[in-house]
């Protein structure tokens, strides 16, 4: 069983809580710490940023996030690098990197794939690769068995959630309203009817994210989801704090959410 | 060579092009290909796009001989295809109206564009003007101190300018926000992507909407040149004037078809903006893959040219292909043979050109003294020069 699915049967009904943080911001030397921060504070799964130079799907704040992971030339590699360190002392939690495809493309399918297994990546995230376009990439990381995570967005019509469906692996990432990450127009109704409707093509695990800001919101999501993913949120916390503070804001934080969710 | 016919029904031209957008996107890039197969398969949607484009634009654009400075070359004979004259100074404008057109079809009120040289957004916010839409124009912060006349004509026209603050501050940056827009906006919102860029079915529809260039030029060189060019050159940033000049022409044989990128300060000095003549690689940015300027790791680098309109690190899909395929040839002109070539045709010919399609006249006047008298070369115009006038008194040290 896949660190993923072994997480989330471990979880026995209970909600994941899957954080985002971006490799290498605020400095790369402190993102192997700030991973274990998130696991402290209760992460079950951590998302892992791959800096992008245009970031066409994020709002300003994880546009930021990149833009001072890329001061230090954090690339693909280096991210690789940082999660076979943190794999150093955390064999369970499942890390999945979450990213534009123009680095990987650059790197070969293969290539990434099989060094982002040795590293201990379990699941990838390319967030400008629709299923469309994802046949090779996905093929090569299920042969060096990691989970190509796709997302459902409020657009994408049923014809379509039961193709993105026959490719998932892992658990599929909802995207719980139009706009960029960090956006505040989320609607709790609208994402809870959505789940309900998704249910019926979707097997995996579905984790929901965009516009968690808060345990309120992150609680009443996971009423309907089986994971909630925050992501700005947690880059302001870093953005705010001093690279002295910035792991225990973080563990606080995760910790406050934790407790929150279902 | 095989009659052309591409992209195919995914939008790959060969291993270029595609559809590489977030989830969010696809029901709309999907609305828009499924309507504009409708509407292209419609008359009565051409017959209107003709009519705005003869009594709106004021098309067909003239093709013009450059008497003087061929002679003073005293090689092949140029001609210029005067998309300058268009309604709005730039071929921009035809690409326009046919999507704001779409646009109405589908009900929608807010149009929203990304623009480098400022063309491409004043086009757009004329469109908008002239069918009643509301109209937000990205634009890098870089590119609004350079081409200050065309922010304030834009404004005049009712739209509203968004300065870009991230990464580069130029055109890429301008596009990542107006996809931001798009995917926040995307019920009410038709993006009018202004290049022959970005995800399927856009290279083709501008494409097709600009195709009018080369139409127009294959049946105007019998009459004013008594014979279709050897060469056809046009500058390119996206491509979108180049593959509107190019795409008529694929299938003639014997028509020479050159694609001038922006050498900026030299390919050599890794300052310039040329994907396809300045030994890039291949990767995938802004919904599609194509040559692309970048490093090692894959991120996207910051490209130079003195043309706002060409300072972009990637290019049209279709024009990687014909790279490949060998069908067309890329090439770059640095920052000072482009200003020449300005200089020389304002004081020979009479025409202030853009900065962008300086960089084609250039090409044009470094290679007719190599070939005969009787050859004739076509130069696409592709815009005027009065945006520019403050970036070339700039560079001579001159406040406007």
């Amino acid at each position: 069983m896949s660190r993923i699915a072994a997480c989330f049967a471990a979880l026995e009904g209970k909600k994941a809580l899957i954080p985002f943080i971006t490799a290498g911001d605020p400095h790369p030397s402190l993102t192997v710490a700030l991973m274990h921060g998130l696991v402290d504070g209760g992460a079950d799964i951590i998302e892992l940023g791959v800096p992008f130079s245009d970031p066409m799907a994020d709002g300003p704040v994880i546009q930021r996030a990149s833009e001072r992971a890329l001061v230090h030339k954090v690339g693909l590699r280096d991210v690789l690098a940082l999660v076979a360190e943190f794999r150093q002392t955390n064999t369970t939690t499942p890390v999945v990197l979450m990213g534009y495809l123009n680095p990987v493309f650059v790197m070969g399918y293969t290539a990434f794939a099989e060094q982002a297994h040795a590293a201990g990546v379990d699941g990838v995230l390319t967030v400008d690769c629709p299923p469309e376009e994802a046949a090779e990439l996905s093929a090569a990381l299920i042969a060096a068995d990691l989970d190509p995570v796709f997302l459902i967005a409020p657009t994408t019509p049923e014809a379509r959630v039961r193709e993105i469906a026959r490719h998932a692996r892992g658990y599929v990432y909802y995207v719980s309203l139009k706009g960029v990450t960090g956006a505040g127009n989320l609607d709790i109704d609208d994402v809870a009817r959505k789940i309900a409707a998704l249910r019926a093509h979707i097997q995996v695990p579905i984790g929901v994210g965009f516009g968690i800001r808060d345990a309120a919101t992150a609680k009443a999501i996971s009423v309907t989801a089986d994971a909630v993913v925050v992501g700005s949120r947690l880059v302001q916390e870093i953005e705010a704090a001093t690279e002295q503070t910035a792991k225990e804001r973080l563990t606080r934080l995760v910790a406050e959410l934790k407790a929150a969710i279902l | 060579m095989e009659r052309y016919d591409l992209p195919d029904a995914n939008g790959h031209f060969g291993p270029y092009g595609g559809v590489y957008v977030a989830e969010t996107l696809m029901a709309a890039l999907d609305e828009l290909k499924n309507e504009y197969e409708r509407v292209k398969a419609d008359p009565t949607f051409w017959e209107e796009f003709r009519h705005e484009l003869k009594h709106y634009v004021g098309r067909p654009s003239p093709i013009y001989h450059a008497k003087r400075w061929s002679e003073q070359l005293g090689g092949a004979q140029i001609f210029f295809k005067r998309e300058d004259l268009n309604h709005t100074g730039a071929h921009k404008i035809s690409n326009a109206i046919g999507q704001a057109l779409l646009a109405r079809r589908m009900g929608k009120k807010r149009v929203i564009a990304e623009t480098g040289a400022g063309q491409h957004g004043v086009a757009t916010a004329t469109v908008a003007a002239r069918y009643g839409m509301e109209c937000f124009v990205y634009m890098g912060a870089e590119d609004i101190k350079r081409q200050s006349p065309n922010v304030f004509r834009m404004k005049l026209l009712g739209a509203t300018v968004v300065p870009v603050e991230s990464g580069s501050k130029t055109l890429k940056d301008a596009l990542n926000e107006a996809m931001r827009d798009w995917v926040t906006n995307v019920d009410s919102t038709f993006y009018i992507l202004g290049t022959a860029a970005g995800p399927h079915p856009y290279p083709m529809m501008v494409r097709d909407f600009l195709s009018v260039i080369g139409e127009e030029s294959k049946e105007q060189m019998p009459e004013v040149a008594g014979r279709q060019p050897d060469v056809v050159v046009a500058c390119v940033g996206g491509g979108s004037n180049a593959i509107g000049m190019f795409y008529p022409y694929i299938n003639v044989d014997g028509v020479r078809m050159v694609g001038v990128e922006a050498g900026g300060h030299g390919i050599a000095s890794g300052m310039h903006a040329a994907p396809l003549s300045g030994g890039a690689g291949v990767g995938v940015l802004h919904g599609a893959k194509s040559y692309l300027m970048q490093d090692a790791n894959g991120q996207v680098v910051e490209t130079h040219s003195v043309s706002a309109g060409l300072d972009y690190p990637g290019v049209g899909p279709e024009h990687s292909y014909l790279k490949d395929i060998g069908r067309a040839e890329y090439v770059a002109i640095d920052d000072k043979e482009a200003l020449s070539a300005f200089h020389d045709c304002c004081h020979l010919e009479g025409i202030i050109p853009a900065l962008e399609s300086s960089h084609a006249l250039a090409w044009a006047a470094k290679v007719a003294p190599t070939m005969a008298k009787d050859k004739v070369i076509l130069v696409n115009l592709s815009g005027r020069g009065d945006k520019d006038i403050n970036t070339v008194a700039g560079l001579a040290g001159i406040t406007l």
